[in-house]
């Protein structure tokens, strides 16, 4: 198998194992969760060994044509950005896998959930992989997409059921901004894949429209990332089931927005308007996520606004752009996937094994749970950044890439300093809180978590350990590659777990003593902050049902206007078009039909005949009684027949005798039965415009006729039939031959189509007659009158 | 060189149909249709020019026309459609019987069982 094969089916075997897994599950019940996690972790050792040729700066760039013709490729780019990603990926979704298996053991659904979370993993690593902006893009759709069905999975609650919808109308509309920042880029650069753009970040950057361009991703990127305000759908997704919330909506989806700005920093980074946007969302989205986290009680809820507010923290960092802060940026990415992937999952263990994860519920369970206690305060640790956690590392350096620069840099860093602080709060309140004080008592007897569960969280908590305290090749496998990617030129990080005397070490003291002020008041904090929001009162997320009702009223408003249910408006707008469609184009393009060439001499029997047919039509159009309007409808039929008879279609007439006089019957049996008055009770308000648009249909036919009839005729069709009637179907009548023979099939459908309206003419004349006025006033019930049976 | 006459004949039936099509009366719709059946034949008939008095038909002992005949394919498409367009109007009149005698009225405007004048608003919510 070659390497590119190789390399296709890994991407795939997520896909597949998808199939598999509801079999599985109800062959295995949970205990499935073992042989699926072989999957991500077999992709984990795949994309593991590929890391020693990566790490030293090299590129896997393989794939196979996709569109040709449009020069489009379904190819692959791993580099030390799109590998640290695709680890995180499939190592985290191992443990995923593991946590669901013993989470949802006894959900009936547990095959379905499987299944989805594998194929969002699936297409989570095609994200990261892609090489084509478009792959990419379709991606980036379907963990859309998966994210829909995964908060939606509860389907039976309408908060589910709303927080799934709201996540894709957000994801999914900022989708389509990224399309369109990407076909703008490929229409100005001619590029469609990543590694070819990565060369021409020039190019891009000097057009003229860089700056529709950036605004139509950051479109993309902060709706996926949940940057203020679009971060409302993030909270809202905790109506997920936890391992879908420490999966998609802490470790790896949400991070998709900024992986792609990390991707094309050095595409389309470095610019004032690069440094200015990303900055102040960033710091915007870090300081509303971490301020709204403490105003919950619910452990889900915290660690989402902390989760919102490390996405802001990152693209804050990835906005200044210098090489310190993408350094601080890639150990932050790692270390934030680390501790609040297991944080979300010990939540996940607490509301399981007590029933509840309201904090002030929770109390004393560390003698029942000591080790969804280590774990817990292990990864509260990284995440208040302690010495010798991963955490620790990573704010470090976030403190010294702010801590050196202009005023910029300095109010990003206080705002990062009391972020971070009110995060550890949080992260204290989650993993200290319910294990410490006193006993309190919770809808469920607590105790230990089964291995199923505490496993991933325990792994990850304990990489966030080991990461740290390897440093060294910790930086050499991931965060130095990473880095090197995103900054397009190599870097070496080096940082040790160790105290640095200066400014960086005296910040991060300064953030654990305000932390440790508001994790001791965080009751009045919270208590501060609700009092603030209900004073404002509205947010974006009420803005977003305000939206949706107000395009449904909107939607409501517009069908009425245009299918107002009366059948003589839709005539009228079907007839106005219809006389544009004819009458200009020929003015337009002057191809009016010339002068006519009026015959000199008409024979007078055949004036006769067209004249009586012209007679007959306002005969119809004014008759003042039924009878009259019948016959003079009979008058118009049957002098159509003459003509046929007159100019040589001898067939035609008798046809159109016949089916004449059948109308005519049908129509006096049926008008008399009616009562019904043909006479026209239309305001002379109508008559004018309806004569209006029926005048200029007439014109415009007569027109279009004209002018076709004095074109030389192309009469290829008709000779051959005239040809080749005898020879071929042995019939002298040339029509008849046409219709029976040469297009036989199409005289087949036209005998279905009169078979069919018998049938429904017969069905109809069947019916009870008392059908459609039920539909009316149920009480109004007659019986069947004048129904023949 | 009777084309320019006809074309202006195949004007007045469209406008006679168009005419009674507008109406908001059941029955002079109907009778629109039945005109814009004809009216499209001979728009058809028309367009594929006209030759007096000679019915495509080979003369016994003949395998190809001697001289000029009628175009035989507009006949042939105007065969078919009057048949459909008959079908179309006895099926329509007695939808319009079934609705009248169902419904209590001809006029189109208070014909609303389908799109119902109070319709609710459709639903706010998830």
């Amino acid at each position: 198998m070659s390497a590119a094969s190789l390399t296709l089916f890994v991407l795939l075997s997520p896909f597949i194992a998808a199939a598999l897994a509801p079999l599985a599950t109800r062959l295995m019940g949970y205990r499935a969760a073992w042989l699926l996690a072989l999957i991500p972790a077999g992709i984990f050792v795949y994309f593991a060994r590929l890391s020693s040729g990566v790490s030293g700066g090299g590129t896997v760039t393989q794939g196979y044509d996709w569109i040709p013709s449009l020069g489009l490729r379904f190819s692959w780019l791993i580099d030390g950005l799109s590998l640290s990603f695709a680890l995180l990926i499939s190592g985290i979704g191992a443990l995923i896998v593991l946590y669901a298996g013993g989470y949802l053991k006894g959900n009936a659904q547990q095959g379905r959930f499987f299944a989805y979370i594998l194929l969002f993993m699936g297409s989570m690593l095609g994200v990261v992989v892609s090489d084509g902006l478009f792959t990419l893009f379709v991606f980036w759709e379907l963990t859309s997409i998966t994210s829909f069905l995964l908060i939606g999975f509860e389907h039976e609650r309408a908060a589910a059921r709303r927080a799934a919808f709201q996540a894709l109308v957000v994801t999914g509309g900022g989708g389509l901004s990224l399309l369109a920042g990407l076909l703008l880029i490929w229409n100005v650069t001619g590029i469609s894949d990543l590694s070819g753009l990565l060369a021409a970040g020039e190019v891009v950057r000097a057009a003229p429209l860089y700056p529709v361009m950036l605004i139509l991703i950051l479109g993309g990127a902060f709706t996926k990332s949940a940057q203020f305000p679009f971060h409302f759908w993030l909270p809202n997704a905790m109506e997920a089931p936890t391992p879908v919330s420490a999966y998609l909506h802490s470790a790896t989806m949400v991070k998709a927005g900024v992986y792609l700005l990390m991707r094309l920093f050095p595409v389309m980074g470095g610019t004032v308007l690069w440094e200015t946007v990303l900055p102040l969302f960033g710091a915007a989205t870090l300081l509303f996520g971490a301020v709204l986290a403490v105003r919950h009680v619910d452990l889900k809820m915290m660690l989402a606004y902390t989760t919102m507010a490390s996405l802001g923290l990152l693209v804050m960092l990835t906005g200044f752009g210098t090489e310190r802060a993408i350094d601080a940026a890639v150990l932050y990415l790692v270390a934030h996937a680390l501790f609040k992937g297991a944080l979300f999952m010990v939540s996940g263990i607490i509301d399981h094994e007590t029933g509840t994860r309201n904090l002030t519920k929770l109390g004393g369970l560390r003698s029942a749970m000591p080790l969804t206690f280590a774990i817990a305060m292990a990864a509260a640790l990284s995440m208040g950044g302690f010495i010798p956690f991963l955490g620790f590392v990573a704010k470090e350096e976030i403190y010294a890439a702010l801590a050196q620069g202009d005023a910029a840099l300095l109010a990003a860093c206080l705002v990062a300093v009391l972020g971070n602080a009110l995060m550890f709060a949080v992260a204290f309140a989650v993993a200290l809180k319910p294990f410490w004080g006193e006993t309190l008592e919770t809808p469920k007897h607590a105790h230990e978590a089964p291995v199923l569960l505490w496993l991933g969280p325990a792994v990850m908590s304990l990489a966030g350990l080991l990461a740290a305290l390897f440093a060294p090749s910790f930086h050499a496998a991931i965060s130095s590659p990473m880095a090197s990617a995103i900054a397009g030129e190599a870097r070496v990080i080096d940082l040790l777990p160790l105290p640095h005397w200066g400014l960086p070490l005296a910040l991060s003291l300064l953030t654990v003593a305000i932390g440790i002020a508001f994790y001791v008041g965080l009751a009045s904090l919270r208590a501060a902050v609700t009092r603030l929001l209900d004073a404002i009162g509205w947010g974006p997320d009420r803005g977003f049902d305000q939206t949706i009702a107000g395009l449904v009223r909107f939607a409501t408003a517009v069908t009425r206007s245009l299918q107002p249910g009366r059948l003589d408006s839709y005539m009228t707008v079907t007839f106005v078009l219809v006389a544009l469609v004819l009458l200009l184009p020929p003015v337009v393009y002057g191809e009016l039909a010339r002068a006519p060439f009026f015959p000199a001499h008409i024979p007078w029997h055949e004036l006769a005949i067209l004249l009586l047919a012209a007679v007959g039509l306002p005969a119809v159009i004014f008759a003042k009684d039924r009878l009259t309007a019948i016959v003079s409808l009979g008058i118009q039929g049957f002098s159509v027949a003459m003509i046929f008879l007159l100019y040589g279609a001898p067939d035609l007439a008798f046809t159109q005798f016949m089916v004449e006089t059948l109308s005519v019957v049908i129509l006096t049996l049926v008008m008399t039965r009616l009562r019904l008055s043909p006479s026209d009770k239309r305001p002379l308000v109508q008559v004018l415009p309806d004569a209006a648009i029926a005048i200029a249909c007439g014109l415009g036919v007569m027109l279009f006729l004209m002018k076709v009839t004095e074109v030389p005729f192309d009469s290829t069709l008709s000779d051959f039939f005239e040809q080749f009637s005898k020879p071929l179907a042995h019939g002298a009548n040339i029509v008849n031959v046409i219709i029976v023979d040469f297009r036989g099939t199409d005289t087949l459908g036209e005998i279905a189509v009169v078979m069919i309206a018998a049938l429904s003419i017969l069905s109809l004349i069947r019916v009870r007659a008392g059908g459609l006025r039920q539909a009316e006033d149920p009480a109004e019930e007659t019986p069947a009158q004048g129904g023949r049976r | 060189m009777m084309e320019p006459v006809l074309a202006i004949l195949t004007g007045l039936f469209f406008a006679a149909a168009v005419y009674l099509m507008l109406s908001k009366f059941i029955i002079r719709v109907l009778l629109g249709v039945a005109i814009l059946g004809n009216a499209v034949n001979l728009l058809i008939f028309t367009n594929g020019r006209l030759l007096r008095e000679v019915p495509p038909v080979l003369a016994a002992g003949l395998d190809v026309p001697a001289g000029p005949v009628a175009n035989p394919l507009p006949q042939a498409l105007i065969l078919t459609a009057i048949v459909i367009s008959f079908s179309f109007f006895a099926f329509l009149l007695v939808l319009s019987w079934r609705a009248y005698e169902g419904l209590g009225t001809d006029n189109t405007d208070r014909m609303r069982v389908a799109e119902p004048e109070d319709a609710p608003l459709p639903p706010e919510g998830y």
